[in-house]
């Protein structure tokens, strides 16, 4: 096994490890925490499917990461307060249940991601940023302004989403739900990357005009990843969400996009458990820093500073070198 | 006559006020090496971009396999059957030499939306891009980082990636460029025998190999074709003695 095959696997035994001694010790907090890394960790590996894979900086990805909050949000309320979505041209209903709802967030993001990426892929370089950036502050205004499902406020849910077999009040196993999901998600973007698709993708985002001469379509290209990228941020949104029991337009804030990013960064663009470690630490940071100074972000900087001038490849690559060529 | 592969017809380009391509035609037919030879920023690669649809001419035309394909994209003309090489080598540094011909494989096979099944695990993609770094000597380079290529395997590389396509025709810019004696010689070789295959257009600087393999020369000066014809009519042409040969009259 390579170093960074071994530090993957130190990843994952500490995302049991933690939560089950949490659980032995009854620190139900750390299980929240751990929650939320997992979840943020699974935003940003959707996130590096487009970015690490596709060569695409979107500094919007929190549109799709509030569109699945969202989604959560409005299925649910509608739920709980008896009415329908809609009556017309069919009786559409609320629902409870999480495998539903995931369906929804990942279904709408994707779409969104679909539109954005048509309309944003024409242009490269730091237009793409810009108009990606855009797209987010729309979405964060749009919902502000929406005062059917609490505008500015956000929305609030009762009771935390069913998942059949599982009781999800229990943390332990909310959290099992994010970590199995985190674990699927992974296993596809290992295997993606691997792909005939994969490899497109990682030629088109290193030389477009070799794709186009053995025939094939980099915008075509990108433009999926983009999608498969946006329904995997989606999903995190709705766990999120559910995590919180509110969703509000702060998960479409830019800020939120930059955190995103933040976690790849730190945990090594590209590299597959980077945004999982990247997350945790972020977490860890903000927990640990914010306790003792409310400008804990002063300390995120500079660590960011830090890899970005001599990490280059975040802490994967710190921990494991150099990406090793793909066989 | 036989009908040509592949024919460019007036074909004109201008950059601002310079004129790159000044009504330049040239054909290539079957079986044929048709060199296009002349001096540093005569217009060879502008030449070369129209003809696979990287620039979009301001007039003339390209006929490829009987069909206009000027309105074309780069993407359709390539799955025609046209094979290019680039001048500056275009590969994907960062991935594996293997995975640079396994792209060209997967393009000739038009099927890139399989997102699940590991690409080495199809074996037709992977016969027909190890059948191409066999043909080109990189065998034992596949598992080596393209960016730790050294710069003549990198051009073999560039000829790899086009086999990979089977194309109808070859379009190959500067393929020898910094190879060195031995390289050159090796390359001439394996053109020579390549023609069979398809046609080669072949933009060279290298004047052995040209003498060697073309059956025609087109003399390009200043984004004009100011001769064409067989090594021995190019050799003797004053026209091109003057402008190109280096030679004074
Ligand atoms: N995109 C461009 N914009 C402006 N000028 C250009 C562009 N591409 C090429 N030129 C100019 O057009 C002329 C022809 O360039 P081209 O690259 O086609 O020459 P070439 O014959 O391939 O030269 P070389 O032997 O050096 O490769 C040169 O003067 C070059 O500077
Ligand atoms: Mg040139």
């Amino acid at each position: 096994m390579n170093r960074e095959a071994l530090f993957n696997t130190a990843v994952l035994a500490l995302l049991v490890a933690v939560p089950t001694w949490a659980l032995w010790a009854d620190e139900p907090f750390t299980i929240t925490l751990a929650t939320r890394a997992v979840i943020f960790a699974l935003a940003a590996v959707g996130l590096n499917i487009a970015l690490g894979l596709g060569g695409l900086v979107s500094l919007g990805h929190a549109v799709y990461f509030g569109i699945g909050g969202y989604a959560m949000g409005i299925l649910a309320h509608h739920a709980q307060s008896y009415t329908p979505l809609m009556e017309w041209p069919f009786l559409f209903e609320g629902t409870k249940s999480m495998p539903v709802i995931w369906l929804a967030a990942v279904l709408a993001s994707a779409l969104a991601a679909l539109l954005i990426g048509l309309l944003s892929l024409r242009t490269a370089g730091v237009y793409f940023i810009m108009i990606t950036l855009a797209f987010g502050q729309m979405a964060y205004f749009f919902t502000i302004s929406w005062p059917a499902y609490g505008g500015e406020d956000g929305l609030s849910i009762y009771v935390r989403n069913g998942f059949p077999g599982l009781n999800t009040l229990v943390p332990i196993q909310f959290y099992g739900i994010c970590l199995a999901l985190l674990c699927v998600v992974l296993w596809l973007n290992w295997r993606l990357a691997k792909s005939p698709f994969g490899l497109a993708l990682g030629a088109a985002r290193q030389v477009p005009q070799r794709v186009e001469t053995v025939g094939l379509d980099p915008m075509r290209l990108k433009l999926v990843a983009l999608v498969i990228s946006g329904a995997i941020t989606g999903l995190a949104g709705a766990l999120f969400a559910d995590l919180n029991r509110f969703v509000s337009p702060t998960m479409f804030s830019w800020q939120m996009s930059g955190e995103i990013m933040i976690f790849i960064i730190l945990g090594g663009v590209g590299r597959l458990f980077g945004p999982v470690a990247g997350a945790a630490l972020y977490v860890l940071l903000e927990h640990l820093l914010g306790g003792i100074n409310e400008h804990w972000q002063i300390f995120l900087g500079a660590a960011l500073l830090f890899v970005v001038l001599f990490g280059r490849g975040g802490l994967v690559g710190l921990v494991a070198g150099r990406e090793q060529a793909h066989d | 006559m036989t009908e040509p592969v592949l024919a460019a017809r007036g074909l004109t380009k201008s950059f601002g006020a310079l004129r790159a391509c000044d009504e330049v035609s040239v054909d290539l037919r079957p079986g044929e090496i048709h060199a296009i030879i002349g001096p540093n920023g005569a217009g060879k690669s502008t030449l070369i971009a129209q003809i696979c649809g990287a620039l979009a001419p301001d007039s003339g035309t390209v006929h490829f396999l009987g069909r206009d394909v000027t309105r074309e994209t780069t993407r359709t003309r390539a799955r025609m059957g046209l094979g290019r090489t680039f001048q500056i080598s275009a590969l994907a540094m960062q991935d594996t030499v293997l995975q640079n011909v396994l792209l060209g494989a997967l393009g000739r096979a038009g099927r890139p939306w399989q997102f699940l099944r590991p690409v080495l695990r199809d074996s037709t993609l992977r016969d027909r891009a190890e059948a191409a770094l066999a043909r080109t000597g990189l065998t034992e380079m596949a598992a080596t980082r393209t960016a730790d290529l050294s710069h003549g395997q990198r051009r073999q590389l560039e000829v790899a990636v086009a086999l990979t396509l089977e194309p109808r025709a070859f379009v190959m810019d500067e393929p020898m460029a910094g190879l060195g004696a031995e390289g050159s010689k090796r390359l001439t070789g394996f053109l020579d025998e390549l023609r069979a295959e398809a046609p080669i257009l072949l933009v060279e600087h290298d004047m052995d190999a040209v003498f060697a393999l073309a059956d025609r020369i087109s003399v390009l000066v200043y984004g004009r074709v100011i001769a064409t014809g067989t090594v021995e009519e190019i050799r003797g042409d004053r026209e091109v003695q003057i402008a190109y040969l280096g030679e004074t009259p």
